[in-house]
């Protein structure tokens, strides 16, 4: 290790360096399939795909719940008190203050779709129940009110809407 | 050794065991190799706890590992990584994998299909399994090359054995899941063994299969099993690497180093040299996987389970072949089943009946010859294994087993007494150099042996007309760079769309897959026009009645009957398969060489080629032929006699973008679409495969010049005899 080893060590290091550098990209593209593999499939992702839900059924006052990507949607048919109520309460009292007229699609402020899960830890909370007309969770006490918004309770944001769209007046598609 | 005035086997004269009874070179006795030496407080609080960073140090970093170990001794290391990589694989593939009858073979389907990699995943499981019996036995057949088995390796070979045993029962046990007809038949047959265990037999094999046939119970059970024992492998090849250790690594020339400097720091001399034969090896192993996955599968296993009908020509993959010959070569089933265990078992004797005191057959002339011989007998045997049990070849497999058994229990124990061993070397350093010539022999025998075995172990599911073979067609999708022809599939599937549904379903298959990439990529709009065209059973509705309604890009296709019966009512008895995977489960007999060839080519299109044909293959029936009652006379069909009446016929399809509107050109626009209805990640896999090709040669290649440089010292002795230490090599 004399004069030979005086010259070696940046052609060696460069090719030491080279082929680590190799390897450690070989095992990271490895684990792009391992991680992949764990998300939605193809089938999973198809069958997310929007679905259509016709309202002419649901009777004034009632809520009906549907499956949209495994998720509880809530399609409630407010009658004119819980939509007075909904509109009527003073924003600053709100845990999550978010109007009405923003959680309904314009001229439908008899229908809200709302995601039946609630903020807190992802239990589903049961329809006209609790102490504002709306929802009230079983698990931790979270209640809701005919708006879907937090009003009581662990939960921190008012129960969010799905993408949707009236297809007509008696017709939404969810997603 | 013997006679050798230097012997020293580690046991002998109370000397320490390897690596401790080894001299310094500088003559100052006993050498000790550099331990672990914790750099900071952290470390050393834990060193002084656990020691385990200085156990992983002593085992592979400053572990002396003789320094002329050949080629041959890194595929322990292949293994290893082999196990590692099918236990990865493994755990991945049963997130998506459903151990029930009815659902087995759809969620395999589900996997290679839907989930994100899942083919990659699937193939690199499948073929893994087939790699990790390759390189077993090249591991296998070295030790017995160099005499790895005697002592005092005794138990470090036994332990061999057991892994060896386990990976038998383990890679029986994957074939099953898949739930095809292959798996079906080897389940039943393989459990079948125990019953020619006198009085007790039959109740074993019910309770193996956990009711009165093989079933779900038995699937599921296999599954468990299966996804156990690779970890009893893992903890057995611990031990296995443990007894390694004490004992220390035999050599090519079978005398253990005496000396410091007849070895090198396992770190980093043996894991650079591994690493790169474990590339080179993964570029195999690539070529599996991304060009010719199903080569080493049979058709047959893309064919659902079906307890009803045994495949004409039932075969075990090619790793088990040899074990099957000895079994049906012997007439008498107790007998058969024992000689089957035996020729495993025997193998613990090794140690044992192998009398000679001299390790490899470098210096053993006649062992050397019988080695080969014992070899050819393996391969031969595997090549019998995959003919069916009839004539000549039954003969041929009773001899073989015979000198299999003799080999062991006469040849041996003999050849310990009557040989005369060329002088041993009194140690590594005074071993004289051998050619590479051997070597290369040994390899190529080896390689051609393997591939004989795996090219025989096809079916030969059209072996009677074995002289008529389908011509071969071009197409698009052939070859390492092949794509779909995107018009021809979607002509492809206006046939099917106008012809073949009728009677054949498509049933693993979406309407969003026409659309999806790599397919006839059909536009959304289309997509969802085709769907619409189907009626979808649906329902419950509120009034819990089911329903009809359009198809939906989402939905599958719905099946051409509703079922079996129906199915078989309306077609005469006969029942038209299925079509999504039907490529793939069709296949003809190719015959010595050319299964070789197709390997390289690589050509792995009979499926198609094997549709044209019998969709174009109708002919009068030749005269001296009886036909059963509404059947066609068929020139590639097995047996010849065809349920389906000629399907096509030139302008029964009108094809809108100019192309020949001939049966010709029906014929493979329709096997065009199917390759891709059965395969519909091909693109994806030889896009991927190409990228992985390419990359596994420049890291191949590097760690090839690393190795280099790695060991640019140790390979001259006459350096390091001038005081250059090899092991002054620092990284």
């Amino acid at each position: 290790m004399t004069t030979m080893s005086a010259a070696e060590p940046t052609r060696r290091d460069f090719l030491f360096v080279a082929t680590g550098a190799a390897g450690a990209i070989g095992a990271a593209a490895t684990l792009v399939p391992l991680i992949a593999q764990m998300n939605p499939d193809a089938s999973t992702v198809a069958a997310g795909a929007p679905i259509e839900v016709d309202l002419a059924p649901i009777a004034e006052g009632q809520i009906v719940k549907v499956f949209w990507r495994g998720k509880p949607i809530y399609i409630s048919h407010r009658s004119k008190k819980e939509i007075e109520e909904a509109q009527n309460v003073p924003l600053a009292s709100l845990p999550d203050p978010q109007a009405d007229k923003d959680r309904v699609k314009p001229g439908h402020d008899q229908w809200l779709v709302v995601i039946g899960i609630c903020t807190h830890l992802g239990c589903i909370p049961l329809a006209h129940q609790g102490n504002y007309d709306g929802w009230f969770c079983p698990c931790h006490g979270s209640q809701y009110d005919t708006s879907g918004r937090i009003r009581q309770g662990p939960a921190p944001a008012n129960l969010p809407l799905p993408p949707y769209a009236f297809l007509s007046d008696s017709k939404i598609q969810i997603g | 050794m013997s006679g050798s005035p230097t012997d020293k086997t580690p046991h002998a004269s109370g000397l320490k065991t390897w690596p401790h009874n080894l001299e310094r070179t500088d003559g100052g006795g006993l050498y000790e190799p550099p331990a672990y030496k914790p750099r900071n407080a952290v470390l050393r609080w834990l060193e002084d706890r656990l020691p385990i960073i200085g156990l992983s140090y002593s085992a592979g970093v400053s572990y002396p590992t003789p320094r002329n170990l050949n080629y041959w001794w890194t595929f322990g290391a292949i293994l290893t990584f082999l196990l590692v990589a099918q236990i990865v694989t493994g755990v991945v593939l049963v997130m998506h994998y459903m151990p029930e009858a009815t659902m087995a073979f759809d969620s395999v389907e589900h996997i290679m299909r839907d989930v994100n990699y899942g083919w990659l995943l699937r193939y690199l499981h499948s073929n893994g399994a087939a790699m990790f019996f390759l390189a077993g036995y090249i591991h296998m057949f070295r030790g017995m090359y160099y005499g790895s088995y005697k002592s005092p390796r005794e138990v470090l070979w036994i332990l061999g054995v057991v892994i060896y045993f386990l990976m038998m029962a383990t890679g029986f046990m994957g074939y099953v899941l898949p739930w095809g007809q292959m798996s079906y038949w080897a389940a039943t047959v393989i459990t079948n063994l125990f019953s020619a265990i006198p009085v007790v037999g039959d109740s074993i094999v019910t309770w193996l299969w956990g009711g009165y046939s093989v079933g779900s119970p038995t699937l599921t059970r296999f599954f468990a099993l299966h996804y156990l024992l690779p970890f009893a492998i893992f903890a057995v090849v611990v031990l296995h690497v443990w007894a390694l250790h004490v004992v220390g690594q035999n050599n090519p020339t079978g005398v253990d180093p005496q000396t410091e400097k007849e070895t090198v720091p396992f770190t980093p001399h043996a894991t650079i040299k591994d690493t790169f034969f474990i590339a080179l090896f993964v570029i195999l192993y690539a070529w599996f996987v991304f060009y010719i996955p199903n080569f080493l599968g049979h058709a047959d296993n893309y064919i659902p389970a079906n307890p009803a009908v045994t495949p004409s020509h039932i075969v075990p993959e090619w790793y088990y072949l040899p074990f099957y010959a000895i079994l049906r070569s012997i007439p008498n089933k107790l007998m058969g089943v024992i000689a089957l265990f035996a020729s495993i078992g025997i193998l613990v004797l090794l140690p044992w009946l192998d009398t000679s005191q001299v390790k490899s057959a470098r210096y053993r002339p006649l062992y050397k010859q019988f080695f080969w011989l014992f070899v050819l007998t393996c391969v031969l045997l595997g090549w019998l294994g995959s003919k069916p049990p009839e004539g000549g070849y039954v003969i041929m497999s009773r001899l073989l087993t015979a000198w299999y058994f003799i080999h062991f229990i006469v040849v041996l124990p003999l050849l310990g007494l009557v040989e005369r061993p060329r002088p041993v070397p009194d140690s590594i350093s005074a071993a004289v150099k051998v050619g590479r010539k051997a070597a290369v022999v040994a390899a190529l025998g080896l390689g051609l042996g393997a591939a004989a075995l795996v090219g025989t172990s096809r079916p030969a599911a059209a072996q009677e007309h074995a002289d008529l073979q389908p011509p071969r067609n071009t197409w698009s999708f052939a070859g390492p760079f092949g794509k779909f022809d995107r018009g021809q599939l979607q002509r492809g599937f206006k046939v099917y769309h106008d012809v073949c549904q009728t009677c054949h379903g498509l049933a693993l298959l979406s309407f969003r897959n026409l659309g999806e990439e790599g397919g006839p990529e059909f536009s959304a709009a289309e997509v969802a026009a085709i769907a619409a065209e189907y009626k979808i059973k649906d329902g419950p509705n509120d009034q819990g009645d089911m329903f009809d309604r359009p198809g939906r890009p989402a939905d599958r296709f719905p099946p051409a009957f509703p079922n079996e019966q129906a199915a078989r009512f309306v077609n005469g008895g006969a029942l038209p398969p299925d079509m999504s995977v039907i490529a793939k489960a069709r296949q003809y007999e190719r015959g010595f060489p050319w299964f070789v060839i197709d390997m390289f080519i690589p050509y792995q299109e009979l499926g198609v080629d094997y549709m044209v044909a019998v969709l174009k293959g109708y002919a009068p029936k030749p005269a001296d032929m009886t036909m059963p009652a509404g059947m066609q006379y068929n020139m590639y069909f097995p047996g010849h006699a065809i349920g389906m009446p000629p399907p096509l016929s030139d302008g029964v399809v009108t094809y809108t973008d100019g192309a020949p509107q001939t049966v010709d050109q029906y014929a493979k626009d329709v096997a065009a679409f199917l390759m891709w209805a059965a395969e519909p990640t091909l693109e994806a896999r030889k896009r991927i495969g190409f990228q992985v090709m390419v990359f596994l040669v420049v890291l191949t290649g590097l760690l090839y010049l690393t190795k280099k440089k790695i060991w640019h010292n140790v390979g001259k002795p006459s350096e390091a005899a001038r005081g250059q230490d090899p092991k002054a090599t620092t990284i």
